[in-house]
């Protein structure tokens, strides 16, 4: 029996190191089939309606309980890890000293039911704040990320200045306040209640451990102890991570465990057991939710849909230049903006894994519920790479479809607006022409203007939105070619070739 | 050695304040580095990079003339776009392959190879083949993306561009190769030689908001000139240009152009060019702004110009 901890921590190791890697992984070197691990988790494959996972999470835990919450999650085992960690600092007596608690019905079915209906209304706020695969992903992003960023730059500053260049520094430019602010107090709040109280956030607000533990009250494998062999020496008790084991009445609370196995690898007399339950319905001891409660929480579930089916997609608004007031950008692949807002959980993979960092994670440009979700912003040098499908493949919940290159390079995510009264073309009677160079299809091309002098013009149907023009123009404050975003996403028009050159060159022309 | 090469310097430097310092442009640099050459340009035609290669540097006297034992040599390819070889829109990497190579046989200590790209730095060392032909070669590339490795110069002869940050591998090498691929541009007519110096630079969006074109001229007084200004014309970009739209903006030339003379090399690419798409070589103002600065000379006719068809 102790050998299924062992199997339980690898699995973990297994799918916890790889995605964590992958997120922080800033020179592209893993391989992009990583995000396939990323399919396995239960919202994505919800929100991508993904049969075939749905039906294998779906056999797991009428199989084996909540043991997802173990080793597919990776807040979980990160939870776990934490809790590991908190042990040493903590004195002998103390180690293991988790204690039964009652369940708390009341406050993780309410947050479960309201996500729900949330959903339903039509915003995906609190799918983005609660799932925790994207609580993690954003801890990644936001804050592992920029540290592991910056131990590499510290390295190749070092590295560099000895002539080897193996190391080389990367910019950091993913810093967004909101979504720090977010992330960090996520991170906070978790981790200071698996240092102190191991799964507590799993069984207590937690969505998706919420619908397992439905599940798992069912699952034809669980925890029984025999009480005939039990000494209730209270060790099991004292391991258990989710506090569910009640040594006083023998039982095991099937909806709050996550099938760690601690418990059977500390029991001295193997009275505690894994094993296929008998009786098929269980007498559960359940906690009355009380009248009080249950006015308190249909009152605050409908403010809170009602609030935030109104609060969505409403934009900044103001009377500054129109570069402030322009439609957000989505990443290519999003469709149209009804299809991302409700699809993205903001888990930050995309905008990990773009080469030139130009997705961020939004504040208001979507409006609340679109609160993280990706956009792009443009910056000198950062503008969206032509040649790269990388964010439409690595997405696990198909807000972003997947695009082969072909099509992602005629997919019209913007277009790019040209202000002349701006130009420097216009204003300093000079050349310019960075925007057209940077334009991969030339919808931004160049047209005779006076004095030997060409200015830019915009044909739109040409134009994929990748925001190369807007990266590059050098005015300032506001550039006088930038990119408005589109709600829905068509494809640009195929670019002309040039007429191919068929003469014989033989001489050089000096 | 080191004595002939510093009474030169001295005589040339003695006469520059006296004399008008126009002839002495194509003989020798601010390092004191004298290379007395015959031939002011070569142009190969009709053989692969690195057989036009060979030939031309034979024609100026040798690799030898540029590269001592245990020299630091930096060689500046165009690598500003994510393309691959045979879209033109880099230099050849077999080019720049075979430019390593010559200059490690003569023992050179190491050569560095970089560019300020537009796109991507690593797509684009990848993509354009360049870094696998360095590497393969015994070269090395260096990243260009890296804000700290560009230090402040000054360019007093400039109109416009007074001072901006270049690339440090530049200030600390003993001779440097500027290498571009000739190509149509849609901001400033055409890149060659003086467009390339923009990838030596860290600031350029300065170029684009003050006069792209005096500015190209203005970088092209930079004190530490390149050796040899040799310019990639096997394949070109007739269209398109910077980055192009397909194959259709390529034409293959197989012809080399090589020059110490910027405004030459510059000149001689033009009529070069003209032949496929027929350029007013005013229009590219850089050119006779650069000769304006004293940088070089568009008068083909007044040089020593070797013309080689393989």
């Amino acid at each position: 029996m102790k050998f299924l901890k062992k199997i339980r921590v690898a699995l973990a190791i297994l799918f916890f190191l790889p995605i964590l890697l992958f997120f922080v992984d800033f020179t592209g070197r893993l391989p992009i089939q990583f995000h396939a691990l990323l399919k396995f988790q239960l919202i994505p494959a919800l929100l991508s309606l993904n049969v075939i996972m749905i039906g294998f999470l779906l056999v797991l835990s009428l199989l084996f309980g909540r043991i997802y919450c173990s080793f597919i999650c990776p807040l979980g085992v990160f939870q776990d890890v934490v809790s590991w960690k908190s042990r040493l600092f903590k004195k002998k007596k103390k180690k293991h000293k988790f204690n039964y608690t009652k369940p708390q019905h009341l406050l993780r079915y309410s947050i479960l039911i309201i996500t729900i209906l949330v959903f339903i209304a039509g915003s995906s706020f609190l799918v983005i704040l609660l799932d925790p695969y994207s609580i993690f992903g954003r801890f990644a992003s936001q804050l592992f990320s920029p540290l592991v960023i910056w131990a590499n730059n510290g390295i190749a500053s070092i590295t560099n200045g000895m002539g080897n260049y193996t190391f080389y520094k990367v910019e950091h430019v993913r810093f967004v306040p909101v979504a720090f602010g977010i992330s960090a107090l996520f991170f906070v709040t978790v981790a200071i209640m698996s240092w102190f109280r191991g799964r507590l956030y799993c069984n207590t607000i937690c969505p998706v451990g919420t619908t397992l533990g439905l599940l798992s009250r069912f699952s034809i494998f669980h925890f029984e102890i025999n009480e005939s062999t039990c000494t209730s020496c209270g060790k099991c008790v004292k391991n258990c991570k989710s506090e569910c084991i009640d040594i006083k009445n023998m039982k095991v609370d099937d909806s709050r465990c996550v099938t760690c196995f601690n418990c059977v690898s500390v029991c001295k007399n193997e009275s505690m057991k894994f094993k296929i339950r008998y009786k098929k319905s269980e007498k559960v001891v359940e906690e009355n939710i009380s009248k009080k409660g249950r006015r308190t929480f249909l009152l605050t579930s409908g403010a809170l849909v009602g609030s935030l089916a109104m609060a969505k997609a409403t934009n900044i608004t103001g009377k500054k230049d129109s570069i402030l007031k322009r439609k957000p950008i989505m990443p290519p692949g999003a469709q149209n903006v009804d299809h991302f807002n409700t699809h993205c959980t903001g888990c930050q993979l995309c905008v990990s894994k773009c080469p030139m960092q130009v997705l961020k994670p939004a504040t208001l440009q979507y409006g609340i519920s679109g609160i993280m979700q990706p956009h792009l912003q443009f910056s000198t040098h950062v503008f969206c790479t032509y040649e790269c499908t990388i964010c439409s493949e690595v997405c696990p919940t198909e807000a972003l479809h997947s695009l082969k290159m072909e099509d992602k390079k005629l997919t019209q995510i913007g277009i790019a607006k040209f202000r002349k009264d701006m130009c420097v073309v216009f204003t300093e009677e000079k050349d310019c022409g960075a925007c057209s160079e940077h334009c991969p299809t030339q919808a931004v091309h160049m047209i005779p203007y006076k004095n030997g002098l060409t200015i830019p013009e915009v044909t739109d149907d040409l134009c994929i939105g990748c925001g190369g023009c807007e990266s590059i123009c050098p005015v300032r404050p506001y550039q006088a070619i930038y990119v408005e975003g589109v709600t829905k996403q068509v494809f640009a028009k195929k670019p002309e070739e040039a007429k191919k050159f068929d003469k014989v060159i033989d001489d050089f022309g000096f | 050695m080191k004595r002939r090469d510093f009474f030169k310097s001295a005589v040339a430097v003695g006469l520059a304040s006296v004399i008008n310092t126009e002839s002495f442009a194509a003989t020798s640099n601010a390092n004191g580095m004298a290379v007395q050459s015959d031939v002011d340009m070569v142009a190969v035609m009709g053989g692969e990079p690195a057989a036009m290669l060979t030939r031309a540097i034979k024609e100026f006297g040798g690799i030898n003339k540029y590269v001592k034992k245990g020299y630091k040599v930096v060689i500046k390819p165009n690598i500003g776009w994510d393309k691959s070889p045979e879209l033109a829109a880099n230099t050849n990497p077999d080019l720049v392959g075979a430019l390593v190579k010559m200059c490690k046989n003569a023992g050179a200590s190491e050569v560095l190879v970089f560019d300020h790209t537009c796109q991507d730095w690593k797509k684009c060392y990848t993509n354009s083949g360049i870094e696998k032909a360095v590497t393969d070669a015994g070269g090395k590339m260096v990243p260009g993306n890296d804000e700290s490795m560009y230090v402040e110069v000054d360019f007093p002869r400039a109109v416009s561009l007074k001072k901006n940050k270049i690339h440090k591998s530049l200030q600390e090498c003993d001779v440097w190769f500027n290498v571009p691929v000739l190509k149509h541009h849609g901001g400033a007519k055409n890149s060659i030689s003086m467009k390339n110096l923009m990838g030596i630079a860290w600031d350029r969006k300065f170029f684009h908001q003050n006069d792209l074109h005096q500015c190209i001229a203005d970088i092209s007084t930079f004190h530490k000139k390149p050796a040899l200004n040799i310019v990639d014309a096997y394949r070109i970009m007739k269209t398109n240009g910077p980055q192009g739209k397909s194959g259709n903006d390529v034409v293959l030339l197989k012809s080399l152009i090589v020059s110490p003379d910027f405004v030459a090399a510059d000149t001689a690419a033009m009529k070069m060019f003209a032949q496929v798409r027929p350029t007013e070589i005013s229009d590219v103002r850089y050119i006779g702004l650069a000769e304006k600065l004293k940088v070089g000379t568009q008068n083909l006719d007044k040089l020593n110009v070797k013309k080689i068809k393989l």
